[in-house]
C-alpha cells in the first residue's frame, strides 16, 4: 500500500530501476517450530541509498550469512542484483527464526521487489529452501512441517527444493513443485508449468537409514532371549538384556525392528516429521516406513537424549518415536540423562520449555536396555571376582525410577559351539506373525481405552481386563508371599502374563502364562535386600 | 534386666579409650588380655599422657546420663552382674561389662538355658554364591530346628546365616562391633531393621559407637563365647573369620568348617581348618548332630524332591547336574517357555532360587 502511494506521488519514471522511491514485495515461508512450523512473511524493501543489504528478523547466524549466499546465488543465475539500500524483514519479528531455510524466499521476495518476476503470482506460492552460491536448491530440514504448515495456511502450492518435493507431498491438498534451482523458481512464478515429482527411486525412497534389514535368521541359539524378544515385541513391553559383554546383546536388540508390525501410514508421517526436522532424513527419501531404532552412545547428554537447544530440537528419544530406543550398557549412562528419561517414558511425550514458549515433541518408544550382570561381567560362573558390595554398587547404578518402566529382564548366556554351528531357530518373519496376531487380539480387548497395547496397561486396567485363574492366582500369591515380589513387580508380571497369553491365543491368564512371566521379571528390590 | 554403675563406667571407659586400645594392639598387645584388666590397670597401661584427664572423667561419670542414653536409643543394657547375662559369656575374663541390646531383649535370656545352644555361622565378606547358599542354608536348617544363630552381620557369609535364619522366624542373634543401634555394614540396613524387629542385636558399645578395628576381633571373642559350635564357611587364609575359630577353640567350644573347592582361594582357610581338625560341616544335619547331639532333632531338609510330578523331577535334576540357565536347558523359544515355565514353578515350590545371571542356585 504505502509502496504504491508514495511511488504514485511522485513521477515515476518508466525504468523501475531508475526511480529512487521505495519497492515492497512480500513472500510467504515458514519457520521450523517444535515439529510444526509458522508462517513467516518475508518482506523486502528496495530504497535509495547507498547499497546495502540488512536482513532482520531475530535471525540466527545462518539467516544473517543468508544474505552472502543469496547475493551470489542470485547473480550466478542470471539475475541482477539490485544496487540499493535492501532490507529484508522476517514478521513476525518476535519470532526467532533459524537456519537456511529463509534463502530462497528472501531470493524471491528480491526478485519480486526488483520486478524480475512478476509480483502478483509471488502470492500463491509459499516458497522454502536453501541456496547454494550457484543458485541451485539444496536439501532442508523439516520440509514435511513446512508443507503441513502451508497447507493449514490455506495457501495453494509450496515450492521446495527437488530433492524434498516427495516429503513434502505427504501432505495432501497442497500442489507442491520441486525446483532444481533458483532458475526454476523464477521460471515458475512467471506461469510455468509446474513439474512432475520426481519418480520415487527405489534405492533411496524407502529407506531408514539402515543399509539392510536385519533379520532374527542371523542369530544362532539364544532360545529364551528370542521368545522374550518376541513376549516383548507383542506387547510392545520394556526390555532389560543382561549379560556378559559379546554375548549378543546388541545383535538382538537390533532386531526387534524386524519383528514389528510395520507402522501404519499416520504413525510413519508422525516419525517422517521428527526426522525430517530433526535433519536424519537422507536426500530423496520422502517415507520413513520401518520403525526406528535409535542407539545413542552412553555419554549423551540430557538434552541430546530427550531434546532441546536452543530451538529445540527432537533429541533420540523423539526419534525413536513408534520405534525402539536402544540404551545399550545401561549403568554408563549419566544419572540426569536417565533422569530425563523418565518423565517422557511414562507420558510418551517431551515438553521443552524456552522462555515463554513450550515446544513438546512426541515419544512412544520401546525401551531396550541391555547391562553386565556385574562389573566383571562373569556374574555367575566361578570366575566372577565381584564382592556382594561390588555387585550392590552395580544394582545401585542401575536402578532407579527407570527400572520400574521395564517389564522384563532377560538373562543372555555365551552361546555354546553347538548353538553357532546349529542353525538358526527362527526368522523375523515367523515371529512377526505371531507378534500381529497378539496384537490384533490387545487392540481388541482395548478398543474402548484408547490403548494399544499390554505394556500400557494401568493397575485399573490389570484389574478390569487380565483374567487370571485360581492356579495362576495361587503362583502369583505365593510369590508375593515369598517376598520376591514387589507390587509393582506383581503389576508387571500380570501385564506380561498377558501379552504370552495373547500370544498363545488364550483369552484367560492360566498358571504357565503367570509361570513364564515371573521367570522374567526383574530382581526386585526385595530380593537380595536381605542377604546376597 | 538393668545395668549396674559400675558397669555402664567401664563400658564408658572402654569406649573412651577405643583409640589407645588400636595403638597398643598394635604393639602387639593381646586384645582379650587388655580387656582383662580392671579400670585402674587399663588406664595406667593405656591412657599414657592424658591418664589424669581420663581418670577425672572416669570418677566423674554419671550412670543415669549413659542409661538416658540407652532408652533414647531404644536398646537394653544388662550387665555382668545380672542374672540374665548369657552364662557361656560370663565365664571368660575379657566379658563385656554390658550388652546393649536392640530388639527382644528374651533372645538374649532363651540363650542362657542349654538345652537350646546357640550355633556361630562365619565367614567371608566376599564369599561366592554358592557359599551364601549354603551359609543361607544352614542358617535356616539350624532356626528351623531352635537353635540360635549367631553372626556378626558382616556382608557375605555373616548376612546370609542371619537372612536364612529370619527366613523361617527362628531365633538368631547378631553381635556387632558398634552400638547396637547403629547398622554397620551401613549397607545392610535392611537386615538390622528385620533383625531388631523380631530378634536381637547385640554389642558392648554404647549407642552411637563407631567401631574401630579392634572391635572387630573383641565382637568375634563375642560370638565365639556365645555359641557351643562355630561353623566357618568360606575363609580365605587370613580371614577374620578364623580368629573366631581359634578364640572358639581357646574357649574349648566345638569347630567346624564347611569344606570347599580345594582350587578356591576363598576356601583355603576352612579348608585348613578341617586339615587342622574342625569339624566337617556339610549341612544343617551335621551342624544339629553336634551342637545338640546325635539324632536329638532332625533339619527340616529342603522338600523332597519325590513329591514332585516326573518332568519337574527331571528339570530339578538337570539344574543340580549344573545345567542352571535356560540357555543350557532349551533349545528352541518354544522349549524356553516350557522350560522357564517349570523352573519358575520350582522357585515357587522352594527349591531353586534365582541366582545372579540368569543362575538357578539349588536351595540348600
Amino acid at each position: 500500500m504505502f509502496a504504491h502511494e508514495s511511488s504514485q506521488s511522485r513521477a515515476v519514471p518508466a525504468h523501475p530501476w531508475t526511480y529512487l522511491g521505495l519497492v515492497l514485495a512480500r513472500v510467504t515461508t515458514f519457520a521450523i517450530d517444535g515439529l510444526a512450523s509458522r508462517r513467516v512473511a518475508v518482506e523486502v524493501d528496495l530504497r535509495s541509498g547507498l547499497p546495502a543489504f540488512t536482513i532482520v528478523g531475530r535471525g540466527d547466524a545462518a539467516v544473517r550469512e543468508s544474505r552472502e549466499r543469496v547475493h551470489a546465488a542470485v547473480l550466478n543465475s542470471g539475475f541482477a542484483f539490485p544496487q540499493r539500500r535492501i532490507t529484508v524483514n522476517l514478521a513476525p519479528a518476535h519470532l526467532r527464526k533459524v537456519g537456511p531455510g529463509f534463502d530462497l524466499a528472501t531470493a524471491c521476495g528480491l526478485l519480486a521487489a526488483s520486478e524480475q518476476v512478476p509480483a502478483s503470482n509471488v502470492d500463491r506460492w509459499a516458497v522454502f529452501g536453501e541456496l547454494s552460491l550457484g543458485g541451485d536448491l539444496r536439501h532442508c530440514r523439516g520440509v514435511l512441517a513446512v508443507a503441513q504448515g502451508a497447507r493449514r495456511a490455506g495457501i495453494e502450492g509450496l515450492i521446495v527444493p527437488r530433492e524434498c518435493a516427495r516429503e513434502a507431498a505427504l501432505v495432501d491438498g497442497l500442489v507442491i513443485a520441486g525446483a532444481a534451482s533458483l532458475v526454476d523458481v523464477a521460471a515458475l512464478l512467471r506461469g510455468g508449468r509446474v513439474p512432475d515429482l520426481p519418480a520415487d527411486d527405489p534405492a533411496t525412497g524407502n529407506r531408514s537409514g539402515e543399509a539392510e534389514q536385519l533379520d532374527l535368521g542371523d542369530v544362532r541359539g539364544h532360545a529364551s532371549p528370542i521368545r522374550a524378544l518376541t513376549i516383548a515385541a507383542a506387547g510392545a513391553h520394556n526390555l532389560l538384556l543382561s549379560g556378559p559383554p559379546g554375548t549378543g546383546k546388541t545383535m538382538l536388540a537390533r532386531r526387534l525392528p524386524s519383528i514389528l508390525p510395520p507402522l501404519t501410514r499416520g504413525e510413519a508421517i508422525d516419525v517422517t516429521a521428527i526426522h525430517s526436522v530433526a535433519g536424519k532424513m537422507l536426500s530423496g527419501m520422502s517415507l520413513v516406513q520401518r520403525r526406528p531404532l535409535r542407539a545413542p552412545h552412553h555419554t549423551i547428554s540430557p538434552a541430546g537424549l530427550v531434546g532441546g537447544g536452543a530451538l529445540p530440537s527432537p533429541g533420540e528419544a523423539s526419534l525413536a518415536h513408534h520405534g525402539v530406543l536402544f540404551l545399550d550398557e545401561l549403568s554408563e549412562f549419566g544419572r540426569s540423562a536417565l533422569e530425563a528419561l523418565r518423565q517422557p517414558l511414562e507420558d510418551g511425550v517431551v515438553a521443552i520449555v524456552r522462555g515463554q514458549r513450550t515446544v513438546s515433541f512426541p515419544c512412544r518408544f520401546q525401551l531396550v536396555a541391555s547391562t553386565n550382570p556385574c562389573p566383571c561381567g562373569m556374574a555367575g560362573s566361578p570366575r566372577c571376582q565381584c564382592s556382594e558390595s561390588d555387585m550392590a554398587r552395580h544394582r545401585r547404578k542401575l536402578s532407579g525410577p527407570l527400572l520400574d518402566r521395564i517389564d522384563l529382564l532377560v538373562n543372555m548366556q555365551r552361546p555354546t559351539t553347538e548353538h553357532l554351528r546349529a542353525s538358526a531357530l527362527t526368522t523375523s518373519e515367523v515371529v512377526l506373525g505371531a507378534v500381529c496376531e497378539a496384537r490384533e487380539r490387545q487392540a481388541l480387548r482395548l478398543r474402548d481405552t484408547g490403548l494399544l497395547t499390554n505394556a500400557d496397561l494401568t493397575p485399573r486396567l490389570i484389574r478390569d481386563l487380565v483374567r487370571v485363574d485360581g492356579a495362576g492366582l495361587a503362583s502369583l500369591h505365593r510369590s508375593y508371599e515369598n517376598g520376591d515380589l514387589s507390587a509393582r513387580g506383581h503389576d508387571r508380571v500380570l501385564r506380561v502374563a498377558r501379552t504370552i497369553a495373547d500370544l498363545d491365543g488364550s483369552d484367560g491368564v492360566g498358571a504357565s502364562h503367570i509361570g513364564e512371566a515371573l521367570g522374567l521379571r526383574q530382581h526386585d528390590a526385595l530380593d537380595g535386600a536381605l542377604a546376597a | 534386666m538393668s545395668a549396674c554403675d559400675a558397669c555402664l563406667r567401664r563400658t564408658a571407659l572402654v569406649a573412651s579409650l577405643s583409640g589407645h586400645i588400636e595403638r597398643a594392639r598394635r604393639n602387639r598387645r593381646h586384645i582379650s588380655e587388655l580387656l582383662s584388666l580392671s579400670d585402674e590397670r587399663l588406664l595406667s597401661a593405656l591412657a599414657g599422657d592424658r591418664r589424669g584427664e581420663l581418670e577425672r572423667r572416669h570418677l566423674s561419670f554419671d550412670a543415669d546420663v549413659a542409661r538416658a542414653r540407652i532408652d533414647d536409643a531404644a536398646l537394653h543394657a544388662l550387665c555382668r552382674h545380672d542374672r540374665s547375662y548369657p552364662g557361656q559369656l560370663a565365664q571368660s575374663a575379657d566379658a563385656p561389662a554390658v550388652l546393649h541390646v536392640a530388639g527382644d531383649p528374651g533372645r538374649l535370656r532363651a540363650l542362657g538355658h542349654d538345652d537350646m545352644p546357640a550355633v556361630a555361622i562365619v565367614g567371608a565378606r566376599r564369599a561366592g554364591q554358592e557359599g551364601l547358599e549354603i551359609a543361607r542354608g544352614l542358617g535356616r536348617g539350624l532356626a528351623a530346628a531352635g537353635v540360635t544363630v549367631v553372626s556378626g552381620m558382616a556382608l557375605g557369609i555373616d548376612s546370609a546365616a542371619h537372612a536364612g535364619a529370619l527366613e523361617v522366624g527362628g531365633p538368631t542373634l547378631s553381635v556387632l562391633a558398634g552400638g547396637a543401634d547403629v547398622s554397620y555394614p551401613a549397607s545392610k540396613r535392611a537386615l538390622h531393621r528385620a533383625l531388631i524387629a523380631t530378634q536381637a542385636v547385640i554389642s558392648e558399645m554404647p549407642p552411637g559407637f563407631c567401631p574401630v578395628r579392634w572391635c572387630f576381633p573383641a565382637r568375634n571373642r563375642m560370638i565365639a563365647g556365645l555359641a557351643s559350635l562355630t561353623i566357618v564357611v568360606e575363609a580365605t587364609e587370613r580371614s577374620g573369620s578364623l580368629i573366631t575359630a581359634e578364640l572358639a577353640q581357646d574357649l574349648g567350644r566345638a569347630v567346624g568348617a564347611v569344606p570347599g573347592s580345594t582350587l578356591a582361594p576363598r576356601a583355603a582357610g576352612s579348608n585348613a581348618l578341617l586339615r587342622d581338625g574342625a569339624l566337617v560341616i556339610r549341612h544343617a544335619q551335621d551342624a544339629l548332630d553336634e551342637a545338640l547331639g546325635i539324632g536329638v532333632a532332625t533339619a527340616t531338609a529342603g522338600r523332597a524332591c519325590e513329591e514332585l510330578d516326573g518332568s519337574l523331577r527331571a528339570l530339578l535334576h538337570r539344574v543340580e547336574d549344573g545345567c542352571d540357565t535356560v540357555e543350557d536347558l532349551a533349545n528352541s523359544p518354544a522349549e524356553a517357555q516350557v522350560v522357564l515355565c517349570g523352573l519358575s514353578e520350582l522357585e515357587l515350590l522352594g527349591f531353586l532360587r534365582r541366582g545372579p545371571a540368569g543362575h538357578y542356585v539349588r536351595r540348600a
